[in-house]
C-alpha cells in the first residue's frame, strides 16, 4: 500500500490554533449552525433569535466540535447579512470564537463577506470547477489573499463526480490549477469527494462508498498534503428511521475511510456506534454493503435491518397494540390518529367510571396530553395532531349523549378563547388549525369565523366572557385591522390578552405596530403549536408567571422595535423624481412588443379540473400544513418525510375525488388589451388599437430605497412601452377561481367532526386556483398573446417560472397596492362574468382565487417594491383620487419610517 | 544597492526606538505643529505627530539620524497614524498621501546619508503602518456586540492609499505593526498584496502583533500562535511582537512564534511597563540585559524598541546584537 504524502500540515485558527498535525487523524466539524441542515437553526435565524442561535454554536463547541460550520443559504433570509451578523456576534463570544469557523455557502459573495469579518484562519466550504476554470482561479487567488483553507467539491462543468475515475480526475485537475498555477498552499486544500448513499437498490449505487474510499486513498497518496472530507450521514440515507443500522454504517464507513486517509468530516456524534460494539452479524452485513463485497449485499442488509428495527409488518403485529391495557390503547389511538377502535375503547372506559365525563377528563385527556407533549417537542407534526383531534372528536361525540343524559355539570374548561379572522379577510385555514389544537387541549373555543367586524369581536368577547382573543389574517390590510382592534381594546378598558397570528403577521409588526397600542398583553404566536403554551401561561392560575411572561415578551418587543426602527432609519430613500429618472430601461422595439392574436375580455366557464392537475405546485401545500421543505424532496426528508408522505397520500386520494366528482367549479375571466405607459409610473389601457380612448389608467408604484450604482428603481410600468415611443404594446389581466363548491365541502366535513379533511379541502382548493393561474398564463403566452409559441417547459420549470413574462398580483411584493383590484374588477367585469367578489379589505371571495396582470416583455421580472416614502404615497393618492390618509392606510405596510 | 533580504541572513538587524518619546523632548506648541502649511487649520492639531514630517521635517530627520548613529539598521517612518481613518480625528484625510510620501522621503534621505558614510552597514527605511483607531473584530458599543464601526473594505482602501504613498516615497520595507486586532492586519496585508500585484513589485513585509496584557492574548483575543497562523498566508520578511509589554514578559509568546514559523522573527518591546506617571523608566542596560535573553535563546532576526525607548536604549541593544547570532530561519 502506498504511503500518504504529507510534508506540511493544515493550520487553522480561531482565538486558538488548530493544527491538523500527524497526531490528529480526524477532525469533526460541527454542523448544527447550518440553516440547510437544521430546521431549528433556520427558524432561529429567520426570527432573528441570535441569542439562541449563539447557544447552538456554543453547544457544538462544548460538545467537542473542533470547527463549526456556518451556513445561511436559504431563500427566505438575506444570507449575506445573516452570515455577517452571526459571525460578528460569535466574535464577541470567546467560548465559541476559540475554534476556527467553516464559512459554508454556495454563493461566493456570502463566502467573501464572511471572510471579511473573521480574524482567524477559516475553512471555506466550498468552491469547485462547476463554473469553469477562470472563475475557479479567481476565487483561489482571492482566498490566498484572505488566508483560508478551502473545501473543493469534486464537481466540474460536466457535473458532480460519482465514480472513482471522475473523482480523481476532478481532484487532480483542481489541485494542479491551485498549486501549480495559483501558488495556493497544498496543505490548505480539502477535497470533498462526494459521499453518496449505498443500498438504495440501484445497481449503479453499489460502489458509492467504496469508490469514495478508494478515491480518498488516491488523493492522499498522490496529491501531496491535501486533505479529504465529506458529509458522512449521506451514506446511510436508505436506512432513515433505522438508527442502529445507520449508526453501524457510519462507523464502518469512517473506519475504512479514515484508514485510507479521510481526515475531516461532518458527523453527528450521536449517530455513531463504536466500531467494536457493532454486533458481529450486523457488522458483516454492513461491511458487505459499504465495501460492495457481495451481489446480494443490499437485500441481505435490508432483511437483516428489518429484524433489527423489530418491525416486521405483519397484520398481526400491526394490531398487537390491541392487546394493551385500555388507557394505552386509547392513547395509542389518539397518538397514531387511528379512529377505527376509538368508540369501542371509549365505551369500555365509560362502563368502568362513575360519570361519563370522567372518560374525557381522564382517559382522553391523558392521551391528548401525550399528543401535546410530542407536538411540543417536535416529535409529532401538524397533520398528525389534526388526525388525533379527529379521533378525539369521535370519542367525545360518542360520549356526549351519555353526558347529556347524566345532566352532569360540565367540566370547567381551561379557559375560553375567541378566535376570528378580521374584517375584510376570508382566510381561515390557519385559524381553524389553532382552534382544533386548542380545543384538543380543553379550551372552549368561540369561533366567530371570517370577515368579522371589530365591533362584533369586542361585543362577543364581552358577552361570552372570554379569557383571550386570538386574531388571524393573511392579507396585508388585515394588519391594520389588528392595530385598530388593539386600539379599541384599550379604549374599552379590556384587560385580556390579545394573540396575533396568520401568515402575514410577524413578531416585528406586532412589536412595532400592535403591542404599543394595548397594554393588556399582545403576543405574536408563530404557529399553532405555540398557541397552547402561550395561552396557558397568559391565563394560568399563577398571575406572577403570566405577568412575568408578559413583561418578558414586552421587553423582547422593545428590543425588536428598537432594532427595527434603527434599521429602518438607516435606509436611505431617493426623492420620487430621482427614482423615476433611474427607472428600469428595458429595450423597446418591434421585436420586444408583441401583437396578440386575440384582444378583449374572454371567459372560461367551467374548466375540467383534470386539466389543472399537471399544473399543481405541491410545495406550498405542505407549507400550509406547517411542513417545510421542497416537494418532492420533502417526502424523503429525514424529519418530516414520513408525515409528508402520509399527508400526500391523503391529499392524492381526495384529489382524485375532487376531480372525478367535480367538487369545485373552475372559472376564469381574462383579456389582453392595448396599453402604453405614461407619466413614468402609469399604464393607460385602451378600448382598441386606435389608442384614442382610455378605458382606465393602471397605477404602479416605484422602488425608492437607495441602491448600488447601476441598479434601477423598478415599477411595473417599466415593462410596458411608453406612449411617446409610438410602439403598440399590450397588457393582460386575469382572475381565476377554483373556489366554488369549496365552502360546502369543508362545512360538510366539519359537521362530521372531521377537521382534518375540512382543512384539506381548502388547502387543495388553493392549489387548484394557483394551478389555474399557471394554466391560463401558459395559454396566454402560447395562444391568445402568442409570443411564446415555441415554449416547451415541464411543470418544474413552470414552478421555477423559467418562462418569459410575469403575472404580478395586486397585494403581492411587486404591486402591494390592493386598490388596483377594484380597477381589475371593472376592466374584466369579474363579478358579473365569474362571480368572484371583493370584500371591504379587497380580499377575494371565494378565497381560492387568483387575480393579476400579465406583462410579456422579455426582461420583465418579479421584484419587491420595498418601502416607499410619504412623497410617493401622496402622489399616488392624488393619482388614484384618494385622500392622503386613505392612501396611507392602504399602503402602510410599505411606508418607510421617516 | 543593498537588499534587506540578504542583510537579514548575515546578522541581527536593529530597528529604531520610539518616535513619540523623542518628539516629546522638542516640546512643540500648537503653532509648531501647524507650521506654515496648516497655520489656519480649523481644528486643533497638537498631538498629531505624523504631520510634523511636513511642518517640522528637520526635527524628524534629526530623530532618525540619532537612531542611525546609535546603531539602528532600520528607521521607521513617522506614519503610524497616517491613514484616512486615523487622520479623521484631525480632519486631515485629504493629506494622507502627502503625510506618507514626505515621511518616507525624509527618512530615506537620512538613511542614504548613513549608507554612504558606512557602506558596510547599509541603512533601511520601514514604512510604519499602524492599526488605526477602529477595530474590525470588536464592537465599540457594549450593548450591541454585533456592531462594527468600520468594514474590511474601508480599512483595505485606507491601507492601500498609505502603502502606495509610502512606496512612492521610497521605503524599503513595509511594517504593519502594533496589531491588536488581527483582522485589521489582514486588511492591511490584503491591500499590500493588491499593490504588489498591480505594481509588479515584491516589497518585503514585516508584521508585528501586540499582546495586550498578562492574559497572553491580543486585544481581539487570539493567542500568539493563533495570531501567527492567521497572518502566515502572506509571505513575510519577519513576524513578531511589539509594544504593551516589557522585554521579559514577551519571551513565552516570542517562543510560541519562533518555534512555529518559517519566517524571520522580530521584537520591539517597550522600555518596561509604564510607571504611575505613565512614563517608561527601564534603563538601557536593564532592557539590554533582558534582550540578551532573546539572543541566548536564538529567537530573533530583527530587534528594536517601542514606547519609552531612546537612542541610548537602541545603542545598548545594538551593541549586544552586533555580537549575537541571528535566529536560523528554516525556509
Amino acid at each position: 500500500m502506498s504511503k500518504i504524502k504529507q510534508t506540511k500540515y493544515m493550520k487553522l485558527s480561531g482565538l486558538e490554533p488548530l493544527v491538523l498535525g500527524p497526531d490528529m487523524n480526524f477532525i469533526n466539524v460541527g454542523e448544527r449552525t447550518n440553516v440547510a441542515g437544521s430546521k431549528m437553526f433556520l427558524r432561529l435565524i429567520k426570527e432573528e433569535k441570535f441569542d439562541e442561535a449563539l447557544a447552538v454554536a456554543l453547544h457544538q463547541v462544548e460538545g467537542g466540535a473542533q470547527i463549526i460550520d456556518i451556513n445561511m443559504d436559504d431563500g427566505l433570509i438575506d444570507g449575506k447579512e445573516a452570515m455577517v451578523r452571526f459571525l460578528n456576534l460569535i466574535m464577541a463570544e470567546p467560548d465559541i470564537a476559540r475554534v476556527p469557523i467553516m464559512i459554508d455557502s454556495s454563493k461566493w459573495d456570502i463566502i467573501e463577506a464572511g471572510l471579511q469579518v473573521v480574524q482567524g484562519k477559516c475553512v471555506v466550504n466550498s468552491i469547485s470547477l462547476k463554473e469553469g476554470v477562470a472563475n475557479f482561479k479567481e476565487q483561489v487567488r482571492k482566498l490566498k489573499m484572505y488566508g483560508a483553507a478551502v473545501i473543493v467539491m469534486a464537481f466540474d462543468e460536466e457535473g458532480q463526480a460519482d465514480t472513482y475515475e471522475r473523482r480523481i480526475e476532478i481532484a487532480e485537475k483542481s489541485y494542479r490549477i491551485m498549486v501549480d498555477e495559483c501558488g495556493f498552499p497544498s496543505e490548505d486544500i480539502i477535497f470533498d469527494l462526494n459521499i453518496f448513499p449505498v443500498a438504495t437498490g440501484m445497481e449503479e449505487h453499489r460502489r458509492n462508498a467504496i469508490d469514495f474510499i478508494e478515491a480518498t486513498h488516491w488523493v492522499r497518496t498522490n496529491l501531496e498534503n491535501a486533505s479529504v472530507s465529506g458529509g458522512v450521514s449521506n451514506v446511510s440515507f436508505s436506512f432513515r428511521g433505522n438508527n442502529p443500522v445507520r449508526e453501524a454504517m457510519h462507523s464502518v464507513f469512517l473506519y475504512y475511510a479514515i484508514k485510507k486517509g479521510m481526515n475531516m468530516g461532518i458527523v453527528n456524534p450521536a449517530m455513531l456506534e463504536v466500531y467494536d460494539d457493532i454486533p458481529k452479524d450486523l457488522l458483516e452485513h454492513v461491511e458487505d454493503v459499504i465495501l460492495d463485497r457481495r451481489d446480494d449485499a443490499t437485500e441481505r442488509l435490508l432483511d437483516f435491518a428489518e429484524s433489527f428495527k423489530g418491525e416486521k409488518k405483519t397484520e398481526a403485529q400491526k394490531l398487537a397494540w390491541r392487546e394493551l391495557p385500555l388507557q394505552e390503547r386509547i392513547t395509542h389511538g389518539l397518538v397514531k390518529g387511528v379512529d377505527q377502535f376509538i368508540v369501542e375503547d371509549v365505551e369500555e372506559a365509560r362502563l368502568q367510571v362513575a360519570k361519563p365525563l370522567e372518560v374525557i377528563e381522564g382517559h382522553l385527556m391523558i392521551g391528548m396530553g401525550v399528543v401535546g407533549d410530542l407536538f411540543g417537542e417536535g416529535k409529532m407534526f401538524l397533520p398528525q395532531v389534526v388526525k388525533s383531534a379527529r379521533v378525539m372528536k369521535r370519542a367525545v361525540a360518542h360520549l356526549m349523549p351519555f353526558i347529556e343524559a347524566a345532566k352532569d355539570e360540565n367540566s370547567p374548561p381551561q379557559g375560553k378563547v375567541l378566535l376570528a379572522t378580521v374584517k375584510g379577510d376570508v382566510h381561515d385555514i390557519g385559524k381553524n388549525i389553532v382552534g382544533v389544537v386548542m380545543a384538543c387541549n380543553n379550551y372552549q373555543i368561540v369561533d366567530l369565523g371570517v370577515m368579522v367586524p371589530p365591533e362584533k369581536i369586542l361585543q362577543a368577547a364581552i358577552d361570552e366572557k372570554v379569557d383571550v382573543i386570538g386574531l388571524s389574517g393573511l392579507i396585508t390590510p388585515s394588519l391594520d385591522e389588528m392595530v385598530h382592534i388593539a386600539k379599541e381594546m384599550k379604549r374599552l378598558n379590556f384587560t385580556i390578552p390579545l394573540l396575533i397570528g396568520g401568515a402575514t403577521t410577524s413578531k416585528a409588526h406586532t412589536a412595532v405596530k400592535i403591542a404599543p397600542e394595548y397594554d393588556g398583553g399582545v403576543v405574536h404566536v408563530l404557529d399553532a403549536s405555540r398557541s397552547v403554551p402561550v395561552t396557558s401561561t397568559l391565563i394560568g392560575e399563577d398571575k406572577k408567571i403570566s405577568q412575568a411572561f408578559k413583561d418578558k415578551t414586552y421587553a423582547e418587543y422593545d428590543k425588536v422595535r428598537d432594532g427595527f426602527l434603527n434599521r429602518a432609519r438607516k435606509k436611505v430613500y431617493l426623492p420620487l423624481a430621482e427614482a423615476r429618472a433611474n427607472n428600469y430601461k428595458v429595450e423597446f422595439n418591434t421585436d420586444t412588443v408583441y401583437t396578440p392574436n386575440k384582444t378583449g375580455v374572454q371567459v372560461i366557464d367551467d374548466l375540467p379540473l383534470e386539466e389543472l392537475v399537471p399544473y399543481l405546485d405541491w410545495t406550498p401545500f405542505f407549507q400550509s400544513w406547517e411542513l417545510h421543505g421542497k416537494y418532492p424532496a420533502i417526502l424523503e426528508d429525514e424529519i418530516v418525510g414520513e408525515q409528508a408522505k402520509d399527508l400526500f397520500k391523503d391529499a392524492k386520494e381526495m384529489l382524485d375525488k375532487i376531480v372525478k366528482e367535480k367538487w369545485f367549479v373552475a372559472k376564469a375571466v381574462y383579456g389582453v388589451f392595448p396599453a402604453n405607459s405614461v407619466n413614468s409610473d402609469d399604464i393607460e389601457i385602451y378600448t382598441d388599437n386606435d389608442r384614442s380612448e382610455t378605458i382606465q389608467t393602471m397605477l404602479t408604484l416605484r422602488q425608492q430605497s437607495k441602491k448600488a450604482a447601476g441598479k434601477p428603481h423598478i415599477a411595473l410600468s417599466d415593462y410596458v412601452a411608453p406612449k411617446e415611443s409610438g410602439l403598440e404594446d399590450y397588457i393582460g389581466a386575469f382572475c381565476v377561481t377554483a373556489g366554488f363548491g369549496v365552502e360546502e365541502k369543508a362545512e360538510e366535513y366539519k359537521q362530521n367532526l372531521d377537521d382534518y379533511n375540512s382543512i384539506m379541502v381548502k388547502a387543495l382548493a388553493d392549489r387548484f386556483a394557483e394551478a389555474f393561474a399557471e394554466y391560463l398564463h401558459d395559454k396566454i403566452r402560447k395562444q391568445d398573446w402568442g409570443y411564446a409559441k415555441g415554449e416547451d417547459l415541464s411543470n418544474e420549470d413552470l414552478i421555477k417560472e423559467s418562462y418569459q413574462g410575469i403575472r404580478p398580483a395586486p397585494g403581492y411584493p411587486s404591486c402591494p397596492d390592493h386598490t388596483e383590484k377594484t380597477q381589475l374588477w371593472e376592466l374584466l367585469n369579474v363579478k358579473e362574468n365569474i362571480g368572484v367578489e371583493l370584500t371591504d379589505s379587497l380580499a377575494m371571495f371565494p378565497t381560492a382565487s387568483v387575480s393579476g396582470h400579465y406583462f410579456a416583455h422579455k426582461d420583465a421580472r418579479y421584484f419587491g417594491l420595498g418601502k416607499i416614502t410619504k412623497e410617493q404615497v401622496h402622489d399616488f393618492a392624488n393619482r388614484r383620487g384618494l385622500t392622503n390618509a386613505e392612501a396611507e392606510r392602504w399602503l402602510s405596510p410599505n411606508m418607510a419610517e421617516e | 544597492m543593498a537588499n534587506i533580504r540578504e542583510e537579514i541572513k548575515k546578522r541581527i538587524l536593529v530597528l529604531d526606538g520610539a518616535m513619540g518619546t523623542m518628539i516629546q523632548q522638542y516640546k512643540f506648541t500648537e503653532e509648531d505643529y501647524r507650521g506654515e502649511q496648516f497655520k489656519d487649520w480649523h481644528v486643533s492639531v497638537k498631538g498629531n505627530n505624523d504631520m510634523l514630517s511636513i511642518t517640522q521635517p528637520t526635527a524628524i530627520k534629526e530623530i532618525h539620524a540619532k537612531y542611525f548613529e546609535a546603531g539602528a539598521d532600520i528607521a521607521e517612518t513617522n506614519t503610524f497614524s497616517s491613514t484616512t481613518i486615523a487622520m479623521a480625528d484631525y480632519e486631515m484625510e485629504n493629506y494622507v498621501y502627502q503625510l506618507n510620501y514626505e515621511s518616507a522621503k525624509i527618512a530615506k534621505e537620512v538613511a542614504d546619508e548613513f549608507t554612504a558614510k558606512e557602506p558596510h552597514k547599509p541603512r533601511f527605511v520601514a514604512g510604519s503602518i499602524g492599526p488605526t483607531n477602529r477595530t474590525l473584530s470588536m464592537s465599540p458599543d457594549v450593548n450591541d456586540p454585533g456592531f462594527r464601526a468600520v468594514t474590511f473594505d474601508e480599512l483595505r482602501i485606507a491601507y492601500k492609499q498609505q502603502t502606495e504613498a509610502l512606496l512612492d516615497g521610497g521605503v524599503d520595507v513595509l511594517l504593519v505593526e502594533t496589531v491588536f486586532d488581527t483582522l485589521n492586519a489582514k486588511a492591511a496585508l490584503f491591500a499590500i498584496e493588491e499593490v504588489k500585484a498591480e505594481r509588479g513589485i515584491d516589497v518585503p513585509v514585516m508584521l508585528s502583533g501586540t499582546i495586550t496584557d498578562a492574559s497572553g492574548r491580543t486585544l481581539s483575543g487570539q493567542t500568539a500562535e493563533a495570531f501567527l497562523i492567521s497572518v502566515s498566508h502572506i509571505p513575510l520578511l519577519t513576524v513578531g511582537l511589539n509594544c504593551a509589554l516589557g522585554a521579559d514578559a514577551l519571551v513565552p509568546h516570542l517562543e510560541a512564534i519562533s518555534s512555529n514559523t518559517e519566517y524571520g522573527v522580530s521584537a520591539h518591546p517597550n522600555a518596561g511597563l509604564p510607571n504611575a506617571f505613565g512614563e517608561y523608566d527601564e534603563s538601557p542596560s536593564q532592557m539590554a540585559s533582558q534582550i540578551q535573553g532573546y539572543f541566548d535563546k536564538n529567537l530573533i532576526n530583527i530587534i528594536g524598541g517601542c514606547c519609552g525607548t531612546t537612542p541610548a536604549h537602541i545603542k545598548a541593544i545594538a551593541d549586544i546584537a552586533a555580537v549575537a547570532e541571528p535566529r536560523k530561519v528554516i525556509a
